[in-house]
C-alpha cells in the first residue's frame, strides 16, 4: 500500500486514467506474456496493492539506446504505470542529481535493500582498469555490487546480455551473466531491447514475485520463443515464391518477401512482428528493410553479413517447405555459431518453433538441448534465484506463475 | 581554493566527469574527462561496406540515426552512389524530426532540472499557474484543473517518501530562481513532453521501422518503397499519418517548448553573461534540397567563425581538422605532440590514469578517453550555437529574423548568445526553423509520388562489384549536438579504414599539446558556485552543450591491413 493510502488505480483515476483503461492495460500485459486472459485480473490486483520496489538502472559500456527504448515505452499509460509502481531511484540518463548525490542512491539500495530491489543493466562490462569508471569506481566493481545484491536483474540489450558489439573490441566487454556468475539474470536481447517485452517482464515479476518462463539463454520464452519468419506478414509471399530483387522494385513496393535481400527472419527468433515498435506502429520488415536478427545470440557475428542471403539452401524455392528451409538454415547458423564458440541451442529452439502441433502448457526440453538447468518452463527462474523480496514489502502476491510454454501471444 | 568533482554528470548520454578548482566562489580552472571507452576497432574491418551504417549507428542510441546517415553518406561518396531526391527527402524527414525530438527531450528531461525546482512546485497555486500559462501560450492544457492534477500527482509522489528519479536533486539550492507557479508549469510540461516524445517518434517507426536505431537506410537510398496504391509502401495513408504526427510535433514546439525557453531565459538573465568559453565556432552546414554535395542549397551554411567576429564567415576545409592525444589516454607512434588528420589518425589505447577506485584524476597529465580535435590548431565549439552564429553572420533570412526577434523579446544584444543560455536559445530557434521545413519535405515527397516518381534508391551501385577497387569518402552531417563527420576507405568492396569525428569530442575535448583547454573547460571558467557540495551551476553550463559521451569516445575504426592493433576513438 502506498503511504498516501491510495492504490495505483485510484491514483491513475485521479489523473483521468479510468479503471477500465487500467484493466485493459493489464489485459495487454497478459497477452504479451502469453498468459490466459483470466490473468488480467490477477495482474490488476498485484499492481493495485504492490508497494513500490526500488529499481536501479545502471549503464556501463552502452549507447543509451536501451534507455531511450524504455522512454518510448508503448501504450499511453504504461510508462506511468510502471514508473509509479516502481521507485526508479538510479538512472544516469534521466535522474535529477549528479555526482555524489547520484551515487548515494545506488549505494543506499545495495546497503539497505539487499535482495529487495530490481537491477537493470545496460551496456557491456570491461574487466580492464580504466575502461569504464563511474564516480571513480570500475564498472566491474559496481556491477558485482548492484547485481550481486539485487532480488533480480534484467540485462537489457545485446551488450548487457553477451557483450554485444563491444565484446569484439579491445576492451572485450562482457555481459552481466559472465561478470556476475550465478546472479539471477533475465536477458532481454535486441538492439535495443523492445520495451514492450521489458515492461511485461516487470509486470510479471510484480504480479507473481518471479520471472516468467525462460529459455536456455535466460530469455523470456514469450518474447524469444518463435521464429520471426513464422510470424511475418510477408510470409505468404515467401511461400508463393515472390521476392524483392532490388530496393524500390515492384516487388518491394508490393511488400514481397525480403529473403533475397538478406533477411535473417528465417534464422532468428523474437516477437518483433507481433509487438512491433513504438506502440505497435511498425517494425523493420514492414518498413521495407530486412531483419538483421538483433535479438539472436552474438548476432553481430552470427548474423552479419546483414545483406548476405542466408546460406544457399539446396533445393530452395517456392516449393520448399518452411520446415526444410528452417532445418537447413539452422544447420548453417549453427556452424557459424560454433565457429564463435557460442549458441549451443538455437538449433533445438528453431526446430521447436516449427512444431506447430506442440501442445500448450509446459513443454518438454527441446531435443538435444543442454540439461534442464538451462531450460525452465515454469518458475523459479533459470538461475535458481529465490523468489525476491524476502521479508518486508514483497511485491509477490502469491499465486503460481502459469506454465506458459512457448506459444505466441494470441 | 576548493577542488570539486562531479562524477557522474547525469542527464547526459554516457559517462562524463568534471573536476574544477573553485576560487572566491567561482570556477578558476576546469577539466572534462570521458571515463568510458569501447574502442570497437577492427570489427568493421573486412566487412561489407554496405552494412557500415548498421554498426556505426550503435555509436549512440540517444542521437540515434545520426551516425547511420553520416556513414551511409560516406560510403555513397566513396562508391559514387547517388540517392534519388525521394530518398534525400525521407532522410531529411528522419533527420529533421530527430533533431527537433532530441532538442525537446534535451530541454525538458536533460536540462530543465538545472533551472526548475521540482519541490518548490509543491507550493504552487494552480489557479495562478493557469493564468500565467495562459498569458504566455495558447497551449490548451492550461486550466486550473490541469495544474491541480499535476500538483496532486507530485504531492502523492512526495508524500510517499519515494521521489524516484527526482530523489537525488538539488532542491532548495539558492541558484533556483523560478517562482513556485513557474516551476509547476515546467514540471507539468516535463511530464507532457514524456508523452509527446513517445508519440511523435512514430515518424521514425513509419519511415525507419523502429526507434531507437531505425533500420531502413541503404547505400544508394532508402529501403522504404513508395507507392500511393500499395498498402505495403509509403502511401497516402502513411503520408496522412506522418502529417498528423508533424502537426503534433509542431504544436508542442510552438506552444510549449519555445514559450518555456523564454520563460526560463527571462528568469535567469545573468546566464546570458556566463558560460561563453571559446570564441571559435565551426559547422559543416546541412539540410539541403538535394545531395550532400549541393552545399549551396543548405539551410544551415557551412563555415567558421573566429574570435566571435560575426562580420565574417570563413570557409571550412575538412583537411585542416586534426586530433591530438597529448592529454588523452592514447599514444601516437609519431609522438605525444603530433596532430593527425582523421585519415591518418591512429590511436593506441593506453590507460595511465589512477587505478579505480580513485578520488582524483591526475589532470596534470593524461586524463580523458576523448581526443582533442582542433581546426587549424584552434579549439572550436560545434552545435546549435555554432550553426546559429554562422547562419546569422551569413545573413540567412530565417535565422536572422528568428534570432533578432528572440533577442528583442529578451531585451539583450547578440553578444548574449555567447553564453550558457545562448546555447539553450539557439537549440530552440533551430527547432522552430527545422520544424518549418519538415512539412514542406513531406509535401514534396507526396507530390513526387503522385506524379509517378517512385524512385527511392540508386541500385546501380548496390552490387560491390560495380565499385572501384579502392575508394574513400567523407560523410558530413549536422546533428543535434553539432558537426559529425565519418570518413571511410573501401578496398574490394570491404572496409579497410573507418573514422568518425563526433560533436562531443570537439566540445568536451581535454587540453591539447599546447595546453589549450577544450570548449567545456573554457566555458566553465568564471561560473559561480554557491555551494561546492552541490555544484548545480556547473551542470547548467555543461548541460547547455548537451553532452553525448558515448559518441565522443566511440568506437569504430578499422585500420588497414590488420597489422596494427590500433584503436581509434577518435575523434569524435
Amino acid at each position: 500500500m502506498f503511504p498516501s493510502g491510495q492504490t495505483l488505480p485510484e491514483r491513475l483515476e485521479e489523473r483521468g486514467v479510468s479503471r477500465r483503461t487500467f484493466v485493459s492495460f493489464c489485459g495487454v500485459m497478459a497477452a504479451t506474456l502469453a498468459l490466459p486472459a483470466a490473468y488480467r485480473t490477477k495482474i490488476a490486483e498485484a499492481l493495485s496493492s504492490v508497494t513500490r520496489p526500488v529499481l536501479i538502472w545502471r549503464q556501463f559500456q552502452d549507447c543509451a539506446g536501451n534507455s531511450e527504448s524504455i522512454l518510448r515505452s508503448p501504450h499511453p499509460e504504461v510508462a506511468e504505470i510502471v514508473l509509479e509502481t516502481l521507485a526508479w531511484n538510479y538512472h544516469e540518463l534521466i535522474m535529477a542529481g549528479s555526482g555524489e548525490q547520484a551515487e548515494a542512491m545506488s549505494t543506499q539500495a545495495v546497503r539497505d535493500l539487499k535482495g529487495k530491489y530490481i537491477a537493470v543493466i545496460e551496456g557491456a562490462i570491461p574487466s580492464g582498469d580504466g575502461y569504464c569508471t563511474i564516480g571513480g569506481r570500475s564498472a566491474v566493481d559496481i556491477a558485482r555490487d548492484v547485481v550481486g545484491n539485487a532480488a533480480a536483474t534484467l540485462a537489457v540489450g545485446a551488450c548487457a546480455w553477451d557483450g554485444g558489439l563491444v565484446q569484439h573490441g579491445p576492451t572485450e566487454g562482457q555481459g552481466v551473466q559472465d561478470v556476475v556468475p550465478g546472479a539471477n539474470v533475465v536477458n532481454l536481447g535486441g538492439c535495443p531491447h523492445n520495451s514492450a517485452n521489458t515492461v511485461a517482464v516487470l509486470v510479471h515479476y510484480l504480479t507473481f514475485g518471479q520471472m516468467p518462463a525462460l529459455d536456455q539463454y535466460n530469455r523470456p520464452l514469450f518474447a524469444y520463443g518463435d521464429l520471426i519468419h513464422d510470424q511475418c506478414e510477408r510470409r505468404a509471399y515467401y511461400d508463393a515464391g515472390l521476392f524483392v530483387e532490388a530496393w524500390g522494385d515492384e516487388g518491394h513496393r508490393k511488400g514481397y518477401c525480403l529473403y533475397k535481400m538478406g533477411c535473417k527472419g528465417p534464422a532468428a527468433t523474437y516477437n518483433c512482428p507481433n509487438v512491433r515498435w513504438n506502440g505497435g506502429t511498425s517494425w523493420p520488415v514492414e518498413a521495407g528493410h530486412n531483419c538483421i536478427g538483433c535479438a539472436s545470440p552474438e548476432f553481430w557475428s552470427t548474423m552479419s553479413p546483414f545483406y548476405g542471403r542466408l546460406p544457399n539452401v539446396e533445393g530452395f524455392g517456392a516449393d520448399t517447405t518452411a520446415e526444410t528451409l528452417g532445418l537447413a538454415v539452422v544447420g548453417a547458423t549453427t556452424v557459424a555459431m560454433a565457429a564463435h564458440g557460442v549458441g549451443k541451442a538455437i538449433h533445438s529452439r528453431t526446430v521447436r518453433a516449427h512444431d506447430s502441433s506442440a501442445p500448450a502448457g509446459p513443454e518438454p526440453p527441446p531435443p538435444g538441448s543442454a540439461p534442464t538447468d538451462t531450460v525452465t518452463d515454469s518458475a523459479p527462474t533459470a538461475s535458481g534465484g529465490e523468489p525476491p523480496a524476502t521479508g518486508g514489502e514483497p511485491p509477490a502476491t502469491g499465486g503460481e506463475p502459469p506454465a506458459t510454454g512457448g506459444e505466441p501471444a494470441p | 581554493m576548493t577542488r570539486i568533482k562531479i562524477d557522474p554528470v547525469t542527464r547526459i548520454e554516457g559517462h562524463l566527469r568534471i573536476e574544477a578548482e573553485v576560487t572566491g566562489g567561482k570556477v578558476s580552472e576546469a577539466w572534462a574527462s570521458g571515463t568510458m571507452f569501447r574502442g570497437i576497432e577492427k570489427i568493421v574491418e573486412g566487412r561489407d561496406a554496405r552494412e557500415a551504417w548498421i554498426w556505426a549507428q550503435r555509436i549512440c542510441g540517444v542521437c540515434t540515426t545520426v551516425h547511420a546517415i553520416a556513414s551511409v553518406r560516406a560510403v555513397e561518396d566513396a562508391v559514387g552512389a547517388t540517392p534519388p531526391p525521394n530518398a534525400e527527402l525521407v532522410r531529411n524527414l528522419i533527420a529533421g524530426s530527430q533533431l527537433v525530438h532530441d532538442h525537446v527531450i534535451h530541454f525538458y528531461h536533460l536540462h530543465a532540472l538545472d533551472w526548475v525546482d521540482v519541490v518548490s512546485a509543491l507550493k504552487a497555486n494552480p489557479a495562478k499557474a493557469s493564468s500565467l500559462a495562459q498569458s504566455i501560450s495558447d497551449y490548451p492544457l492550461s486550466s486550473t484543473a490541469y495544474f491541480q492534477g499535476v500538483l496532486t500527482r507530485l504531492k502523492t509522489l512526495a508524500d510517499s517518501g519515494q521521489l524516484s528519479l527526482f530523489a537525488s536533486g538539488y532542491w532548495g539550492h539558492p541558484a533556483y530562481q523560478l517562482t513556485a507557479e513557474e516551476n509547476l508549469i515546467a514540471v507539468a510540461h516535463y511530464l507532457d513532453a514524456l508523452e509527446w516524445q513517445r508519440d511523435v517518434i512514430r515518424i521514425h517507426a513509419v519511415l525507419g521501422g523502429k526507434n531507437p536505431h531505425p533500420q531502413t537506410f541503404v547505400v544508394g537510398g532508402m529501403a522504404t518503397p513508395l507507392d500511393p496504391n500499395s498498402p505495403q509502401a509509403i502511401n497516402e495513408e502513411r503520408i496522412t499519418f506522418l502529417r498528423s504526427l508533424l502537426k503534433t510535433m509542431r504544436t508542442f514546439v510552438e506552444q510549449v517548448y519555445l514559450p518555456d525557453v523564454l520563460l526560463v531565459a527571462s528568469a535567469y538573465p545573468e546566464w546570458t553573461k556566463i558560460g561563453g568559453g571559446t570564441r571559435n565556432f565551426l559547422t559543416y552546414g546541412g539540410y539541403g534540397k538535394g545531395s550532400v554535395a549541393d552545399t549551396a542549397s543548405y539551410l544551415f551554411p557551412r563555415g567558421i567563425i573566429r574570435d566571435l567576429d560575426l562580420t565574417r564567415v570563413l570557409p571550412m576545409d575538412q583537411a585542416k581538422i586534426t586530433e591530438q592525444v597529448a592529454r588523452s589516454w592514447y599514444t601516437y607512434p609519431q609522438g605525444n605532440q603530433a596532430a593527425l588528420h582523421p585519415y591518418k589518425g591512429e590511436t593506441d589505447a593506453n590507460y595511465t590514469g589512477p587505478k579505480p577506485p580513485y578520488q582524483w584524476l591526475n589532470t596534470g597529465d593524461k586524463y580523458s578517453w576523448l581526443k582533442a580535435p582542433r581546426y587549424d590548431g584552434q579549439v572550436m565549439e560545434v552545435g546549435p550555437l555554432a550553426r546559429a552564429l554562422v547562419a546569422y553572420a551569413a545573413g540567412v533570412p530565417a535565422v536572422k529574423q528568428s534570432v533578432d526577434a528572440t533577442l528583442k523579446k529578451l531585451g539583450v544584444a547578440p553578444a548574449a548568445l555567447y553564453s550558457t543560455l545562448g546555447r539553450v536559445a539557439a537549440r530552440a530557434l533551430e527547432s522552430e526553423i527545422v520544424m518549418s521545413q519538415l512539412e514542406g519535405w513531406l509535401d514534396e515527397l507526396d507530390r513526387n509520388m503522385n506524379a509517378g516518381d517512385l524512385r527511392i534508391a540508386d541500385t546501380a551501385k548496390w552490387d560491390p562489384s560495380s565499385w572501384p577497387s579502392s575508394a574513400r569518402g567523407f560523410g558530413p552531417h549536422e546533428v543535434p549536438r553539432g558537426s559529425l563527420g565519418h570518413w571511410v576507405e573501401i578496398s574490394d568492396g570491404t572496409i579497410s579504414r573507418y573514422q568518425a569525428v563526433v560533436p562531443t569530442t570537439w566540445n568536451a575535448s581535454p587540453r591539447d599539446a599546447q595546453g589549450q583547454p577544450g570548449p567545456y573547460e573554457q566555458a566553465l571558467v568564471g561560473t559561480p558556485v554557491a555551494d561546492p557540495s552541490r555544484p548545480l551551476e556547473l551542470l547548467r553550463t555543461v548541460h547547455s552543450f548537451d553532452p553525448c559521451l558515448a559518441c565522443a569516445v566511440h568506437v569504430l575504426d578499422a585500420e588497414d591491413g590488420g597489422q596494427r592493433t590500433t584503436v581509434s576513438v577518435d575523434t569524435g
